[in-house]
């Protein structure tokens, strides 16, 4: 393999190099340092005497003196059945002080496309055992599905629930084996502390063992995020489509991972898209979501929750912009739901799972699902809207009716929302508490629900049981 | 086009740099747009910019691996498509090559590259039945004969546009019938020309015609709003601006259901695959509400998801568009979904950008503009240049960052075409659907579609559309002071508008997509339902005039059916509404 030490230019992230042979375009690089620190890196431009070459761990180090080699591959995950279990830093390398994984094959991390034709549609439930998702916003297996929270919002608590208590139902009625459940976690600049905080609950709760972890850490290089998730969804692929497990991948902090590509961008001096943020942003991005998906004739599954905070909480900037453009909906954390301790603190209405109408019902869920979320979005709908006049009108100035929504909005947040990450509602528990709010309003306000299940679930004025809370 | 029916290789230049999608190469002799073969696993692209000895290329498959030194081959003909029976039922991606039967040649559910195929079967067989005979003489584009392409479709055998010189006409020499495959002559010219099924196209050039004219009838849409507020003619342009989760795509696929087109031809440009999917999974199961056939025997699906190369998404829309003018040339309606246009014009501005391009606003191309109109323009109700008439009908929806309508991509749209379905997401979060603004929104074909409404579904039709129109402007003025003061503030006459308006809201502007029977509505119905909706108006402000509380006045039991009339299927939909007019009628009167 040929070493060059012809490094013409070094800037941010990028080393530029003159070569005399064709490199492809992509391919790795290794560059070691005066000091015998090796560093790797990807051709992002490759012409016949020079090419562009991204660090995944930043230029300090290198100079002009280092030595420069092609490897004349692209980049690769080394993949195996043996990664569950084990944490890998960001670039896919074991920290866990575990042996050594044998690959059963190396992939190229850069996904092919599933070809439309080939794709099964998702359709099948996935208990999160959280209810504002189950009963309100329902994740199907292959699904995108992500989280848009805030700074310092408990997003990290909703994922960890989520990893702790996904289910596919059927797993626990027939055993079915294979539909093994797998977790893959790709974390992009986590704080240290975040990291340990994950770490502690996997270990703590037995869910590493079905898990991979990939960490890059806030004081990995920034480069290094834009491989981590490849890696991870690498081997969620392969967890999936050749071993057959119902993967979830959870990925954070998205907004981490776009910053990175912006620093890329702005060192290849290109023009900036909207913020400062690549115009090839929407592309990239896709280039990871649209991995979720199922696969006809295959059993596995990649469902994806990934995870971004919104810079200022703007739902209209361009990262939880351009990822909802991609995802198949989102769940909404909320500052003010928070604030009143309510945990999970997600706020329904802005929230929405676009594949749940498929995935939910008889034979999927329960008969009644459907009309039960559609009820208790209307109803929470219109009582959060009266909030707004009772702020200005006082709630004595309100008819009976009104207030009765008032009240449903509150008990809504307190009992249904509300159920603390320790707690873990089956589907069945959910639509119990469902119902328990739906008792509260008089059946002729009942107008989303078929009469059938109006006689078999309301329970006239029944005892207003407290749906399971852990405080 | 495609590599396997184009194995002639006219002239072979070497990569200098590549670039993501965009590759340079020297010594290569060939003109723009012309289709090239790019590296040792021959990678379909084109020739976009000419500079000295340097040729740029952009690559429709995935670049990583491709080095400088490899080589590039000319095919010496501009990117085209491939005409002819088998087009419907197909899924394409944005260079025509068949979904299907990539899964098959890559043995993979995933796409590998290098991998090519014709955009219609070569082997195949169709029976010909001609339409013309020895002795009579055609002219380009004529109709010799057609095939039976679908259980809904006759596809008509045509004389190639550039066959003879403009306005001549050739004498018939031999044609047969019998079953034949794409590339077997069915006709002979005297000039010597032989004509086969399969024909290529250019997709950048518009197929051409005798004369645009303009637009008189509607693309009924089975949309209570898009028929009765903001029509589409046929041979329209229609935009949809809109947010993510705002309805783009639901209304799309439910103008592909329900649209009443000949031929629809459906382009998934740089969206979801699982959308792409539903799709593949729906059509062939769904009704065509025209002939009862099954939904796929009338559509061509085009699918360049988000994750599939960036240059085939770029070409995605020329590829349907000019697919879409093929059928127009037979005689047909073809209705044209793009979603999302959007997504092409990100396409371009990464291509513009990779050539290092002076950017225009927001780092497009200061030629996005120019691209857009002239996509839109090969929209519209033409005269045939074989005397027959038939029309394509562009609805584009468009993403605009933020939903922010004032962004380049959605004005620019806007200038040109001249019906606008406003999506807001305030109406979607509230899950009023569809979500469509009807302040926002209009349709400039309104007056010239309203004959025909007269004519086919009410003499009243422009009228009650009026009334509506009214009574929700009215809603909406109402409205601000309700924000202030609560309802019961208001005078009951205005509050009587307020419910009014609701049930306008509620029983005729919100249709729910996912119900059987809902999510498709004959004019004839919409103007029922909107007829009920104003005679309980009517009977209402009678009982108001004569004392009666607006409690009262919606209280009445029959008032709750107002709601569920989209919801009764259409053989029992007229005689529930005038049962439900007539009781609204006895019952408010009972109560003065
Ligand atoms: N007419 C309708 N009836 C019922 N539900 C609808 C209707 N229109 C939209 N929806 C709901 O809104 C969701 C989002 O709609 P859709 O996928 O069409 O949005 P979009 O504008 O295409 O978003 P994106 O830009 O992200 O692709 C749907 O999944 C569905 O739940
Ligand atoms: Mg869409």
């Amino acid at each position: 393999m040929k070493e060059y030490k012809t490094i013409t230019e070094i800037s941010g992230p990028l080393v530029f190099v003159e070569t005399d042979e064709p490199i492809g375009y992509d391919e790795l690089v290794e560059i070691e340092t005066p000091n015998g620190e090796t560093r790797r890196g990807q051709v992002l431009d490759s012409s016949s005497d020079h090419v562009a070459i991204q660090t995944f761990e930043g230029t300090s180090g290198i100079d002009r003196n280092s030595s420069v080699r092609f490897l004349g591959e692209t980049m690769k995950m080394p993949v195996t059945e043996d990664l569950l279990g084990r944490v890998l830093d960001g670039s896919g390398d074991p920290i866990d002080d575990g042996p050594e994984i044998v690959p059963e094959e190396r992939r190229d991390i850069v996904g092919a496309a599933i070809n439309p034709y080939a794709r099964e549609y998702p359709e099948e439930f996935i208990q999160t055992g959280i209810s504002a998702i189950d009963g309100m916003n329902t994740l199907v297996r292959g699904q995108k599905l992500p989280i848009f929270s805030g700074s310092g919002l408990p997003h990290n608590d909703i994922a960890l629930q989520i990893a702790r208590q996904a289910t596919v139902p059927e797993e626990s009625d027939d055993g079915d084996e294979d539909s093994e459940f797998a977790v893959i976690f790709g974390a992009m600049g986590i704080t240290a502390e975040e990291a340990n905080e994950f770490m502690d609950d996997f270990e703590r709760t037995g869910a590493l063992e079905r898990s991979v972890v990939f960490m890059n850490l806030a004081d990995d290089p920034a480069v290094e995020r834009t491989v981590t998730p490849r890696l991870a969804l690498t081997t969620a692929e392969y967890l999936a489509f050749d071993k057959g497990y119902q993967v979830l991948v959870i990925l954070t902090d998205m907004t981490n991972y776009c910053e990175a590509l912006r620093e890329i961008g702005a060192a290849r001096e290109e023009v900036p898209g909207r913020r400062g943020y690549p115009g090839y942003m929407y592309t990239d991005l896709a280039s990871l979501y649209e991995r979720a998906g199922r696969i006809k004739g295959l059993k596995g599954s990649v469902t994806q929750i990934p995870i971004l905070t919104m810079p200022s909480d703007d739902i209209t900037h361009p990262i939880p912009d351009l990822t909802g453009y991609i995802t198949e909906g989102q769940i909404m954390v909320d500052r003010d739901l928070n604030s009143q301790g309510i945990q999970p603190p997600v706020d329904v209405l802005p929230s929405l799972s676009r594949l749940m109408d498929d995935g939910i019902g008889e034979g999927l869920t329960r008969a009644d699902h459907g009309d039960v979320a559609d009820q208790l979005f209307a109803a929470y709908a219109e009582g959060e809207d009266l909030r707004d006049l009772v702020n200005i009108v006082g709630r004595e100035a309100l008819s009976d009716r009104d207030n009765r929504f008032l009240d449903f909005a509150d008990r809504f947040e307190e009992t249904f929302i509300q159920q603390g990450y320790g707690t873990d509602r089956d589907i069945e528990d959910t639509l119990s508490a469902g119902w328990e709010l739906l008792s509260m309003l008089p059946t002729e306000e009942l107008n989303r629900v078929d009469e059938e299940f109006i006689e078999q679930y309301y329970h006239e004025d029944g005892e207003r049981v407290e749906a399971t809370a852990d405080d | 086009m495609s590599k396997a029916t184009e194995p002639n290789t006219e002239s072979e230049g070497v990569i200098e740099s590549v670039s993501g999608p965009v590759v340079t190469a020297v010594d290569l002799e060939a003109p723009m747009n012309d289709v090239v073969y790019v590296g040792h696993e021959g990678l379909m692209g084109e020739v976009i910019e000419i500079e000295g000895n340097v040729t740029t290329i952009q690559v429709y498959e995935e670049t990583s691996g491709v080095s400088p030194g490899e080589p590039v081959e000319s095919t010496g003909a501009p990117l085209s498509v491939d005409l002819g029976p088998g087009m419907l039922d197909s899924i394409y991606d944005g260079v025509q090559r068949p979904l299907d039967e990539l899964q098959e040649k890559m043995d993979s559910a995933f796409l590998d590259r290098g991998v090519d195929a014709p955009g219609i079967d070569l082997e195949a067989t169709w029976e010909f039945t001609p339409t013309v005979e020895v002795g009579d003489a055609v002219g380009n584009t004529d109709i010799v004969g057609t095939v039976p392409e679908t259980e809904s479709i006759d596809h008509k055998v045509m004389v190639p546009p550039d066959s003879l010189p403009e306005g001549e006409t050739a004498e018939i020499t031999a044609v047969e019938s019998g079953r034949f495959t794409v590339e077997e002559t069915v006709a002979e010219l005297e000039t010597g020309d032989e004509i086969q099924m399969r024909q290529q196209w250019p997709v950048r050039q518009a197929r051409p015609t005798v004369d645009k004219q303009t637009p008189t009838e509607p693309l009924t849409s089975g949309q209570r709003i898009l028929d009765g507020l903001f029509p589409l003619a046929k041979g329209g342009t229609a935009a949809i601006p809109g947010p993510f989760g705002s309805g783009k795509t639901v209304a799309q696929q439910s103008l592909a259901k329900f649209a009443d087109a000949d031929i629809v031809v459906y382009i998934g440009c740089g969206e979801r695959g699982n959308e792409m999917t539903e799709v593949i999974d729906d059509f062939p199961e769904l009704p065509d509400p025209q002939t009862g056939n099954a939904l796929m025997a009338r559509t061509c699906l085009i699918a360049n998801t988000s994750n599939m190369p960036v240059a085939a998404r770029e070409s995605c829309v020329y590829t349907g568009i000019t697919i879409a003018e093929f059928y127009r040339d037979m005689g047909y309606d073809v209705a044209l979904m793009a979603d999302s246009t959007s997504r092409w014009a990100e396409a371009m501005r990464e291509i513009s950008s990779r050539l290092e391009e002076m950017p225009g606003e927001e780092g497009y191309p200061a030629y996005l503009a120019a691209r857009l109109s002239e996509f839109y323009e090969r929209a519209g109700y033409f005269e045939n240049i074989n005397g027959t008439e038939g029309s394509v009908s562009v609805i584009g929806a468009v993403s605009p960052p933020g939903g922010d309508f004032s962004e380049p991509v959605t004005q620019n749209t806007l200038r040109i075409v001249k019906t606008f379905w406003a999506l807001d997401s305030d109406l979607a979060e509230r899950r009023h659907f569809p979500a469509i603004n009807w302040n926002e929104s209009y349709s400039l074909y309104r007056d010239q579609l309203d004959p025909w409404f007269v004519e086919n579904v009410a003499e009243n039709w422009p009228e009650q559309r009026q009334w509506a129109i009214d009574v929700l402007d009215e809603e909406a003025e109402l409205q601000e002071i309700v924000q202030l003061v609560g309802k019961d503030a208001l005078p009951e006459d205005q509050q009587l508008t307020l419910e009014v308006a609701r049930f306008l809201k509620e029983a005729w502007l919100q249709q729910n997509a996912l119900d059987d029977v809902d999510q498709d509505c004959p004019p004839w119905k919409t103007h029922q339902i909107l007829g009920v909706i104003k005679s309980f108006h009517d009977e209402a402000f009678d009982a108001l005039d004569a004392g009666v509380p607006v409690d009262e006045i919606t209280g009445i039991d029959a008032v709750p059916r107002l709601n569920r009339t989209g919801t009764v299927p259409d053989d029992e939909a007229s005689a529930f509404i005038e049962e439900l007019e007539t009781d609204i009628t006895e019952q408010l009167r009972s109560l003065y």
